[in-house]
């Protein structure tokens, strides 16, 4: 089954959106302490942006850590960022770097928790997206 | 009676390697990095620009810079300080005074510019003009009456975080709007700094909010999320009125509405509620987001044709491979 993984500091933009889009999603534990939970076999990753003003950090500490796992990477078909066009040019950063490190597409970008669009649109591009992925498997 | 309280405990000195809330480092290290002085920005580049701005242009603008001035005072004399004396954390409290600071600088910024592109007499008329104007008047002194000795904590923080982010949209709008159409395009770089730290005071008061809330019974929880809203409400009232006397002269009324709507959104999402306005109220217009960020296109790959793309292969990757 393709899955969606996430990751949401304490301050939960990312974890409201996912608790709205109604999909089942994994959350990547805050403290690096914590085990990993059980990961879908391929799955999408929505990844929120901390980067300072010259775009240093923008991933988080704790979504680099799982991606460098290759079992990990291998099984991103894709990446959503986040992050808020109040911070110019690093706006959804996040995303931008992961697409190209991992070499995934990235899917869509949104600000902070989201608007209803962006639900509608993340909901039925996922659909859509998979459909595609089981074709071309 | 916090005063006889600090004098009988014991003082303590801050220790930065035992952290109580892991955000407050990484907001203080976000701010530090992010420090910077209006002498950064060349704004005498755009003294020819300001010259090529209509009387009306050039009076709007400098009244919207003093209008930004007053709430940077008022957030870097009360606003910030009344949340430190909030502060749950020795580290939160440094944090904040930080942001205090910043509002300074930013306060100072606007006189920058004044000094680079205007005449004093033209300056002075606008400062009176911000001392006189009614709505200007207003939204202070709504958040004002938060920021009094006695206020709860909490309440406190919502209208710091609708302070930084939605009351200073109605003034930012101009900037940006200049800066779209290649006007005063070093000015629009120095208020995009601005609004960058906005954006990191916003973001943490309004976590800082949502970690008080939970510690609280569902009863008080209601009663704070109605306090915010109607606040909002009030505030947007205001600023409604205040856009409209502003705006109204360039018939640009509609759209600095449209990107109010969008930051009462973004504000309410800073303190992990709901947002008011719908997605069709809150539209704004491209040229304004691109002037805010240069990828400012939502990443749509679903609506393009999902099945073209070929997977590249994966590197491996290291922890420091990621600072790009």
């Amino acid at each position: 089954m393709p899955g969606l993984v996430y990751f949401s500091s304490a301050s939960g933009n990312t974890a409201r959106f996912v608790a709205r889009l109604g999909l089942e999603a994994t959350r990547l534990p805050i403290s690096p302490k914590e085990p990993l939970p059980a990961l879908p076999r391929d799955y999408v990753l929505i990844c929120p942006t901390f980067a300072d003003g010259e775009g240093r950090g923008a991933v988080p500490k704790q979504v680099i850590r799982f991606l460098n796992t290759p079992a990990h990477r291998e099984r991103l078909r894709g990446v959503i960022g986040t992050g808020n066009r109040n911070f110019g040019e690093t706006y959804a950063l996040a995303g931008h770097v992961i697409a190209r490190k991992c070499a995934v597409p990235l899917l869509y970008t949104f600000e902070l928790a989201g608007t209803d669009r962006d639900i509608a649109r993340v909901h039925d591009g996922l659909a859509a997206f998979w459909g595609t992925q089981c074709l071309t498997a | 009676m916090k005063d006889a309280q600090i004098l009988r405990s014991v003082p303590r000195a801050i220790n930065w390697n035992r952290l109580e809330d892991e955000k407050d480092l990484e907001v203080w290290n976000r701010l530090t990095v992010n420090f910077w002085l209006p002498e950064k920005v060349p704004l005498s580049n755009d003294v020819q620009s300001w010259g090529q701005l209509t009387p009306e242009e050039q009076t709007l603008t400098i009244r919207v810079f003093t209008g930004l001035t007053l709430l940077d005072t008022i957030q870097n004399g009360l606003g910030a300080p009344a949340l430190m004396g909030d502060a749950i954390t020795p580290h939160e409290e440094a944090v904040l005074s930080n942001i205090a600071f910043m509002e300074a600088v930013h306060a100072r910024s606007y006189s920058s510019i004044f000094s680079t592109l205007c005449s004093t007499k033209e300056v002075d008329e606008a400062f009176r003009w911000s001392q006189e104007n009614p709505h200007l008047q207003a939204k202070a002194r709504a958040v004002l009456e938060t920021y009094a000795p006695g206020a709860d904590p909490l309440k406190r923080k919502i209208a710091s975080v609708f302070l930084e982010s939605f009351m200073f949209y109605s003034g930012f709008y101009l900037p940006m709007y200049w800066s779209s159409r290649a006007k005063l395009t070093n000015t629009a770089d120095l208020i995009r700094l601005i609004i960058r730290d906005e954006a990191v005071h916003g973001y943490y008061i309004g976590y800082k909010f949502q970690r008080g809330l939970e510690t609280l019974p569902q009863a008080r929880r209601d009663e704070l999320k109605d306090y915010a809203f109607s606040l909002l409400f009030e505030l947007y009232e205001i600023e409604s009125r205040y856009t409209e006397e502003l705006y109204d002269p360039l018939g640009l009324t509609e759209e600095v509405k449209a990107f109010l709507h969008y930051n009462a959104n973004k504000a309410l999402q800073n303190l992990g509620f709901e947002a008011l306005f719908p997605d069709e109220a809150a539209e704004v217009n491209p040229a304004i987001l691109a002037a805010l960020s240069p990828d400012s296109e939502n990443h749509d790959f679903f609506s393009g044709s999902g099945s073209s793309y070929v997977i590249g292969r994966a590197v491996a990757t290291e922890d420091e491979d990621w600072d790009f």
